[in-house]
């Protein structure tokens, strides 16, 4: 059976798989998901890929406690807004760490995980979520 | 010589205890983990599979060995839980950390051995200079029918290493392989949960094929057991392995430290090659590393590895097999019935 909409999350893979967006050169201004044309800058901007480290801070969060159908097994869900380290903000879930203990300002870093699937026979989409920054053995982390 | 020039691992954040599913079924929890070897296992979270273990072990690998993603050649997935039964869980990782569109993959699949095969081709195309690194991932999130003796120790978790020639943290002296028509352990195309032959896991297919793999490699290399510091075999359950050491003359303490299946429990595909990465966590250079890896079905792939000097300048990079086993949170039977999608009300 033919799925619809399988292009449009082919053309957000690169982007939501790596947290690729972009920057201009003009304004040092980093944007992501990536923009056509800087909206300060206009025909003077500069636009350049850029790969996110992938680390950022929580900006502010909800609990979420209704979801939606595709959502229920994950409820209680963090969803927030986490501002990157290179001044963008985006909207994700923050996993592998109980809703209570979520705080504005806490660190964060990317990972990879499956957002959501067209029922048991569709295509998944995977793409980023961020968690708590992990200790590393031998690190002195902040 | 071909070596692991880079490697990494990754656990789920959530873990069982095998008392936690006794109860369920009414046996006697500590007796049954003692029994078994495993006391905990871990379990994904509902928005993890094998994509996603797969790309951040290979993050870490890529981290671990500072290598450049663009100089893969090859992707290979070794499971037997992939997301798709058809797609390539290896162009989802191959995307996901930034390799060219040069590459080939492919999809393994050998029961528990799969990650280990896949390790033995990219030494092939490396040795033939065909790719300049290869990438084999043994990963797997392992069903077991609930009720199931499977079902204590079916567990998620995956490891990635990177094969090439440069600068490797240890070489790979020699490998070989064991194969027959052993039917102990398989899942039919459709069928949710595998079947197994109960008693039958065990002389004919795992002690016949892991003891055959190492009698075959120590023959090859011209070495005893003697001549080695660690010993990695397949870990089903914490039982078989230290039985299977007995039998080969290992002393207890040269296994021990690959025995994560206590903690995690079966990580299938990613079992043998978990249990090498802890050692490459703490092995000195010039250590000498015994694995074999088990796959039903049935085969053997035995490796003879030492640790090179480089390692010690690639510590502290990514989270460590102790790091990720320390992190955990245990759930109830009925969150990890929950996440496990054993819930069919729930869709």
């Amino acid at each position: 059976m033919a799925q619809h909409g399988v292009a449009q999350i082919w053309r957000r893979i690169r982007a939501i798989y790596n947290i690729e967006g972009n920057t201009c050169k003009t304004c040092d201004t980093y944007y992501f998901p990536p923009r056509p044309v800087c909206p300060t800058c206009r025909r003077k901007g500069v636009l350049e890929d850029h790969k996110f480290k992938g680390l950022g801070k929580i900006h502010t969060f909800a609990v979420v406690r209704q979801a939606p159908d595709d959502f229920k097994r994950q409820i209680p869900y963090v969803i927030a807004q986490v501002e990157l380290d290179e001044g963008a903000r985006v909207t994700a879930q923050i996993v592998n760490i109980d809703p209570e203990e979520v705080e504005i300002g806490m660190r964060v870093r990317a990972c990879f995980r499956k957002i959501t699937q067209a029922g048991t026979a569709g295509v998944i989409v995977y793409g980023y979520k961020f968690e708590p920054v992990l200790k590393v053995t031998g690190h002195s982390y902040p | 010589m071909v070596g692991i020039v880079g490697y990494g691992v990754y656990v789920p954040r959530y873990r069982i205890k095998t008392e936690e599913i006794a109860a369920v079924w009414g046996e006697d929890g500590p007796k049954l983990a003692k029994g078994l070897g495993v006391f905990e296992k871990s379990v994904p979270g509902p928005d993890e599979d094998v994509a996603t273990i797969s790309v951040e072990a290979a993050r870490n690998a890529i981290k671990q060995g500072d290598i450049d993603p663009t100089d893969i050649g090859a992707v290979y997935v070794g499971s037997e839980s992939h997301p798709y039964a058809v797609k390539p869980t290896g162009t989802i990782v191959a995307e996901s950390i930034g390799c060219t569109h040069d590459i080939t993959c492919a999809d393994f699949e050998f029961a528990c051995k799969a990650g280990t095969a896949a390790v033995q081709t990219c030494m092939g195309l490396v040795d033939s200079k065909m790719i300049k690194i290869g990438l084999a991932i043994g990963s797997d999130t392992a069903q077991g029918r609930p009720g199931d003796a499977l079902e204590y120790s079916a567990a998620a978790g995956g490891a990635a290493f990177l094969i090439g020639k440069k600068k490797p943290v240890a070489t790979i002296e020699e490998t070989v392989s064991f194969t027959t028509d052993t039917p102990d352990f398989w899942r039919r195309e459709g069928e949710d949960f595998p079947s197994h032959g109960a008693r039958f896991t065990g002389e004919p297919a795992y002690f016949r094929h892991v003891g055959a793999g190492a009698k075959s490699l120590l023959k090859k290399t011209k070495t005893t057991v003697e001549d080695y510091d660690y010993f990695v075999f397949h870990m089903p359950n914490g039982k078989f392995p230290i039985a299977m050491g007995r039998q080969l003359g290992v002393p207890p303490e040269k296994l021990e430290d690959s025995l994560i299946v206590r903690q995690i429990g079966n990580t299938y595909s990613g079992s043998a090659m978990m249990g090498l990465a802890r050692i490459l966590d703490i092995a000195d250079p010039d250590s000498k590393i015994f694995m074999v890896a088990y796959g039903s079905g049935a085969g053997s792939d035995a490796f003879s590895i030492k640790v090179e000097e480089e390692i010690e300048s690639r510590r502290g990079e990514v989270p460590t097999m102790d790091d990720y086993i320390a992190r955990k949170t245990y759930v109830s039977y009925a969150v990890y019935a929950k996440y496990r999608r054993k819930i069919v009300a729930l869709g």
